[in-house]
């Protein structure tokens, strides 16, 4: 009897030896003349345990993981192959993790858009069908255009990029706009550390992100889409092209989309290197070939984006989440979240963690939860002391801060932004000092130059926190930097300048606070402010 | 102008050609040419300026501005180490200083036997498994001090047995 084992292809699992243990696998079965089938799926996003190696029986699927090359020949000789679920030389390999299904890390997430994440074969359309796949593409074509942006603006949808814009409005701006050519471009610049979101969408279900742009485009009246894909992704670069051709090949992109004589053609493009360039018009710019420098808004890209013309920008999350709102209806997405935070939200957690991943959790857990539930603790044993939400332009919190639910809302409350769900996690050893000098130097390395107080006041930044960091004249440079940040973030042009302060500020606070528990005789910044009856 | 640049001027060509129509070429021929030499040659910007109807200061202006294109022939080589938060939270600013030093070289910069070239990178997308490097197209994960090691004194090893 043939079986079926996946092994995913994704960049985690190749990072970890991955395309190695495929291949042992495979030479394993030839030499024991096991006949096996090789699915080289997505990975399920609990990359604590990649490569998790499954194994297909007819009670679900069970799991192996994290296997390593060498694991091999140990796994054949249990006669995993063939393990079934009362296979006792299986379920005694220390590797055996039981049915996948069952991972308590997989079984308490709300999965809409990650369903099919790790299950199917990313880029094999009948598999997409099989598991649901193009029913949203199906129902949006037999809506008006106006009623699919309905749909969207129903269930609560909002960016998923960081920004948390509602979609509805950003598409019907675009529908509204009389014009001959529109573009849906999807931002697949994910360059925020800690985030991997759209990467796993890409590797595991890119069909999916397709499916959100065609539906984009049936809604707006747009025919031509590009995805904006980050170089430091070269497996999802792979996939996704891969995925595209399928697509093309099976008329759901093309001039004639399903036999309808509709027309939506999309193409994979390349960045270069640039974390500006995730910011939208900074996309734009590249996209048409030129420097990433941020535009002067309005016009918004919605009425005068990609070369001028009308232009939805959505992030990767967005529009995969489109194909689920459109396939199961508004109302089932807007039931999941909380307040004006509709649906789920994929945390990544990251950074120092034992059981770092993705976690698809609806609105409103709290953070101290989330970590509590999932993480597990540090790789290096020690405590956490830090934990940086939302990017490198989000703010470093406290534990006191932990308890903060996890929605738009109550994180912008605290002075912190949800971002895109990215989750970094520091132990006591985190020298905040130097993260917040490394959040100005980043802003150094990545602004597009437009403008001066992002430009020139990342530098002079960091050269105050390394002043502060050396004890120079502390008290003044403290409230120096605080003077700079207020200027960084009402003078910016976009969020690089304009957030920068968010880490910078939040990790100096803690700083102080660290500074003042092991020095308590120390004045806080604000009495010795006081004293000096202000500078 | 000698038979090896003519002939390297035709390939630029070849590459240009093809895609030099396309809406916003400039980015997907940078990167095609980038593919191809490992870095772009100061002839094909002129080559490309003159294909899209563009200024070289134009082009070199595009080049500048990302980190990933490079003028300069790099070792053979390129070693990228993340520098983001969620690869410092697990120990990179310890993989950065031994890098160096094991190199004896700084960011941007290629060992004297021209093997490795190193630069920084922000972000691979590989967040809950750092320290990650990327050398080429490949990402590798959980790289501490000893891994870096191994993986690099490999690419040492394989240099050798191409010569």
């Amino acid at each position: 009897m043939t079986s079926t084992i996946y092994i995913p292809r994704d960049t985690t699992t190749l990072s970890l030896d991955g395309e190695q243990v495929a291949a042992n696998i495979s030479k394993n079965a030839a030499e024991s003349i096991q006949d096996i089938r090789l699915v080289r799926n997505g990975s399920r996003g609990v990359f604590w345990l990649e490569p998790l190696v499954e194994v297909a029986t007819d009670k679900g699927r069970i799991a192996f993981g994290p296997v390593k090359p060498e694991d091999i020949d140990s796994l054949f000789a249990a006669d995993f192959a063939n393990a079934c679920f009362d296979t006792l030389s299986a379920q005694q390999h220390p590797l055996y993790l039981g049915l996948t299904e069952e991972i308590p890390y997989l079984k308490k997430q709300q999965r809409l858009s990650f369903a099919r994440a790790g299950i199917i074969d990313p880029t094999d359309i009948d598999d997409y069908i099989a598991h649901d796949g193009f029913k949203g593409l199906a129902k949006a074509m037999q809506l008006s255009n106006q009623k699919i942006v309905d749909e969207i603006s129903a269930s609560g949808l909002r960016g998923r990029g960081g920004a948390a814009f509602p979609t509805g409005i950003k598409w019907q701006t675009v529908l509204n706009c009389p014009a001959q050519q529109k573009y849906i471009v999807c931002n697949a610049d994910e360059g925020d550390s800690g985030t991997f979101a759209d990467r796993l969408m890409m590797e595991a279900d890119p069909l999916m992100l397709i499916e959100g742009m065609i539906i984009a485009g049936l809604a707006v009246g747009a025919n031509q889409g590009y995805i904006y894909l980050r170089s430091e992704y070269p497996q999802a670069h792979i996939i996704l092209n891969e995925a595209l051709n399928n697509a093309y090949a099976r008329n759901f992109l093309g001039n004639n989309i399903c036999g309808s004589s509709k027309a939506f053609n999309l193409e994979v493009r390349l960045g270069a290197g640039a974390y500006i360039c995730g910011e939208e018009t900074s996309l734009l710019e590249s996209l048409e070939g030129k420097r990433g420098l941020v535009r002067s808004k309005p016009p918004l890209p919605a009425i005068e984006g990609l070369f001028g013309q009308p232009t939805v920008v959505n992030n990767v999350l967005s529009l995969a989440a489109v194909a689920h709102i459109l396939a199961d209806g508004a109302k089932v997405y807007a039931d999941f979240g909380v307040g004006r935070s509709k649906g789920t939200l994929p945390f990544q957690i990251a950074g120092n963690v034992n059981c770092g991943g993705l976690v698809e959790l609806a609105f409103g857990t709290t953070l101290k939860d989330l970590i509590d539930d999932f993480a597990q603790g540090t790789v290096t044993g020690r405590p956490m002391q830090s934990i940086q939400v939302g990017g490198p332009l989000g703010a470093y919190l406290t534990p006191d801060q932990w308890d903060t639910p996890l929605d738009y809302e109550a994180f912008s409350a605290i002075g912190a932004v949800l971002g895109h769900g990215g989750i970094v996690v520091f132990d006591d050893s985190v020298d905040l000092a130097q993260q917040a000098s490394f959040s100005m130097e980043f802003c150094v390395e990545e602004s597009c130059g437009k403008c001066t107080p992002c430009r020139i006041g990342s530098v002079r930044g960091s050269e105050v926190i390394e002043k502060i960091r050396r004890g120079d004249n502390v008290t003044d440079n403290l409230i120096l930097l605080d003077d700079l940040c207020e200027t960084m973030i009402d003078m910016s042009l976009c969020a690089m300048g304009g957030m920068t302060p968010i880490p910078v500020q939040s990790a100096m606070r803690a700083y102080r606070v660290q500074l003042n528990d092991q020095n308590l005789s120390t004045p806080t910044h604000a009495e010795q402010h006081q004293s000096k009856g202000g500078v | 102008m000698d038979a090896t640049s003519v002939r390297a001027n035709e390939k630029i060509l070849t590459i240009i050609t093809p895609l030099k129509d396309k809406p916003g070429a400039l980015l997907p021929i940078l990167h095609a040419v980038q593919d191809e030499f490992g870095y772009i040659p100061s002839a094909a910007i002129s080559l490309i300026a003159s294909a899209l109807q563009q200024t070289s200061a134009e082009i070199h202006g595009v080049i500048s501005f990302y980190r990933h294109f490079h003028t300069q022939k790099s070792g053979s080589y390129r070693v990228e180490i993340c520098r983001a938060e969620a690869c410092q939270s697990r120990g990179s600013r310890i993989l950065e200083s031994h890098a160096k030093q094991k190199l004896s070289i700084d960011y941007h910069q290629t060992t004297a036997d021209r093997n490795i070239t190193l630069d920084p990178v922000y972000c691979l997308g590989n967040c809950a498994c750092g320290p990650n490097i990327r050398i080429g197209n490949d990402i590798i994960g959980q790289v501490n001090v000893d891994k870096f090691d191994r993986v690099v004194d490999e690419l040492c090893t394989s240099k050798v047995q191409i010569q």
